[in-house]
């Protein structure tokens, strides 16, 4: 029998993997109507940096928890930013706090882009639909930040409108710079918008990448992937070169409480960033 | 490994001694079922049960269970229950899937919640006498049991059990009595034969492969009609997931006191049968339909966590069966089906 059953083990707390430790609210800034991007502070040791990809579980007394992509990448231990999307009872709640207030958070938890393993390097093509950019911002941060590491660069990001459009000073930045290309389009545009119109899919025939080897990796809502992946395969970028970070219902984070289960995996610690090479045999992936 | 007699008296006697220590939960007749719970005195104990409603893991994992306290201000502070208490008189298919748990809460990280109690529990395993109307345990491999209990009784063909004492905290358990007789090599035999007709006895569905196939007869079978099928007449009741010995799936609640000031989160069961189990904010279900969420527990017993711990997470108990209104959650009709082609 386990040696852990044998021996009457009193609990102690640092051993809770449920419990949360406490962060404080150090900045929030609203985004889009629904929106908000908060800076968080967590102080326990315990707490380590999170990697690109990861996502901690923000816990509210009395309310709950809800999974949250870091989306930010700094080297500064402790410090991270979430992007949080007012949609239930947890994202409402966390929109109402003011900074200087204390949350719960638990985690990171999850698998991370492999951007300082396989990724170096490679020419990579991020794909971002709507949300989907809060988790892959942590990548591009992190692959700006040492810049000189990886090959050429590409982010196409889709929103359903202009106004939702997240991250403005980032993409004025991707726009600018010379050495990544940027593009973008929206679903349906408005009065003001003079860019893109159409469906993310729309941006790949802009792109010319026959000549070189591509990696790509793609956040988005659920219909986005087999549309993207479709012109991925088109473009001969091999199974085992394309990331996805996927979402599905949760509540423990960590393998035990069975709710976001995709076939025999645990999406809260197989993933949420999976090879499409390992995911392509499940039924219930994408 | 010592292996002990005792009569029904002496046995009655200790039991009773045990009371006066310590909570013991054991299997208690109410109308023609049985249900596990607290006794007062060992009358009350069926030990000739054949199945409890329900599992004795609510008693390891509770419908509802108080994982932390918190404060409005944001404090979370853990707790943790350590009353100790004899489970007594689990079947072996019930230890088993007691056994599976205890890897699933401590294998890769530990749920300290679960573990708290399960070391506070000191497990007397009994051999059943009786067969229940669904039980097909024999063909799991499940009929009898040799670890996970600190105590195993079986009953003897005339008066009286063996007692194998399995553990240190077993032993303990047994302070209360005087020296037992060691059992002698007839008994011992007697208890072999026992094990052989539980067995043999226990299949009151005959599966038609080993259950060590099951794991590839689903991977064949992902597209099969008979899940559309057969879960077009299911409820969504999860009634197969509530009385299942080796589903622990669950979920996370916070409950506000009346002062608004403090409150618990609290851990409680679900199931995967459930219309919302795998639906997210906004809308989307990813097993909006009966058919996906009911492949997916048969899927989860007998092949992905088979894949994680190399057992098959069906102990043959049967309880699912008897529970289920439409009569379509028979995981042998399933398997069956699924190999008679
Ligand atoms: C890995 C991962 C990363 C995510 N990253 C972000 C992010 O960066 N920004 C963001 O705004 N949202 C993100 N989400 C979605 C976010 O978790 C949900 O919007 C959130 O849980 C909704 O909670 P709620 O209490 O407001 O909604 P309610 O409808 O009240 O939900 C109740 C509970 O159900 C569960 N739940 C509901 N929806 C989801 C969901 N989509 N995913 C997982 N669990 C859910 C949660 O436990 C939640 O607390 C992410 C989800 C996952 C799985
Ligand atoms: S699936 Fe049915 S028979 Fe198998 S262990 Fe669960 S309740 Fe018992
Ligand atoms: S008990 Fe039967 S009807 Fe209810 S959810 Fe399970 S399979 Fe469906
Ligand atoms: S969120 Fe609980 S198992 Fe993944």
């Amino acid at each position: 029998m386990d040696p852990q059953i044998d021996s009457p083990v009193i609990g102690h707390p640092s051993s809770d993997i449920y419990l949360p430790h406490p962060a404080l609210i150090t900045s929030m800034c609203s985004l889009t109507a629904l929106d908000m991007l908060f800076e968080i502070h967590v102080p326990s040791p315990e707490v380590h940096t999170p990697s690109p990809g990861q996502f901690v579980e923000v816990s509210l007394p009395g309310i709950g928890e809800a999974p949250i992509s870091v989306c930010s990448f700094s080297n500064h231990p402790h410090q991270f930013q979430i992007l949080v999307r007012r949609i239930g009872n947890v994202t409402q709640a966390l929109h109402q706090l003011q900074i200087g207030k204390s949350i719960g958070i638990r985690g990171p938890f999850g698998t991370t882009f492999p951007v300082d393993r396989e990724l170096r390097k490679q020419n990579i093509l991020f794909i971002a639909g709507g949300l989907g950019l809060a988790p892959l911002r942590s990548a591009i941060q992190y692959v700006l930040h040492r810049r000189w590491d990886y090959g050429k660069l590409i982010i196409l990001y889709g929103s359903r409108t202009p106004d939702e459009q997240l991250f403005l000073e980032d993409l004025h930045d991707w726009k600018s710079r010379k050495d990544l290309t940027y593009l973008e389009t929206v679903d349906r545009g408005g009065p003001n918008w003079k860019g893109r119109v159409g469906v993310i899919t729309t941006l790949f025939s802009l792109l010319n990448l026959e000549d070189d080897p591509w990696s790509a990796i793609i956040c988005g809502p659920p219909v986005m992937y087999s549309f993207v992946l479709r012109e991925l395969r088109q473009r001969q970028i091999p199974n085992e070169l394309i990331y996805v970070s996927l979402e599905r219902r949760m509540k423990c984070g960590v393998g035990m409480c069975g709710h976001c289960q995709i076939n025999g995996l645990y999406v809260c610690q197989d993933g949420p960033v999976f090879r499409y090479k390992d995911l392509i045999h499940l039924q219930e992936a994408l | 490994m010592s292996v002990k007699q005792i009569s029904t008296n002496m046995l009655r006697g200790w039991i009773d001694g045990l009371l006066l220590q310590k909570t013991v939960i054991g299997p208690v007749q109410h109308q023609g079922h049985f249900r596990f719970e607290s006794i007062t005195s060992s009358d009350q104990l069926a030990l000739d049960y054949d199945v409890t409603d329900l599992p004795p893991k609510k008693f390891l994992l509770p419908p509802r269970e108080v994982m932390m306290t918190f404060r409005s201000s944001g404090e979370f502070q853990s707790v943790m229950e350590f009353h100790p208490f004899v489970l007594f008189g689990v079947h072996p298919y019930d230890m088993i899937a007691i056994n599976q748990m205890d890897r699933v809460f401590s294998e890769k990280l530990v749920d300290i919640h679960y573990l708290t109690r399960r070391n506070a529990c000191s497990i007397v395993a009994l051999d059943p006498v009786a067969v229940a109307p669904h039980n097909f345990s024999g063909c799991m491999g499940t009929a009898t049991v040799e670890k996970g209990w600190d105590l195993l009784l079986t009953p003897l063909p005339q008066d009286g059990y063996l007692l194998e004492i399995g553990t240190e905290k077993g032993n303990t358990l047994l302070h209360s009595i005087y020296e037992l007789p060691d059992a002698s090599l007839d008994q011992l035999q007697l208890r072999e034969q026992r094990w052989n007709q539980n067995q043999k006895s226990m299949r009151r569905h005959e599966l038609k492969c080993a259950p060590d196939d099951l794991p590839d007869l689903l991977e064949q079978n992902y597209d099969h009609p008979l899940w559309q099928e057969k879960s077009s007449q299911c409820l969504s009741c999860g009634a197969c997931n509530i009385v299942c010995p080796t589903c622990y799936c669950f979920d996370i609640q916070d409950e506000v006191d009346w002062s608004l000031e403090t409150g618990v989160r609290c851990r409680a069961w679900d199931g995967c049968l459930l219309r919302d189990f795998a639906e997210v904010a906004g809308g989307h279900n990813f097993r909006k339909q009966s058919a996906e969420r009911y492949r997916h527990r048969f899927y989860r017993k007998a092949s992905y966590l088979p894949k994680r711990f190399g057992e098959i997470a069906c102990v043959g108990c049967g309880r699912c069966i008897s529970a289920c209104i439409p009569n379509i959650s028979n995981p042998v009709e399933v398997y069956n089906q699924l190999v008679g082609e």
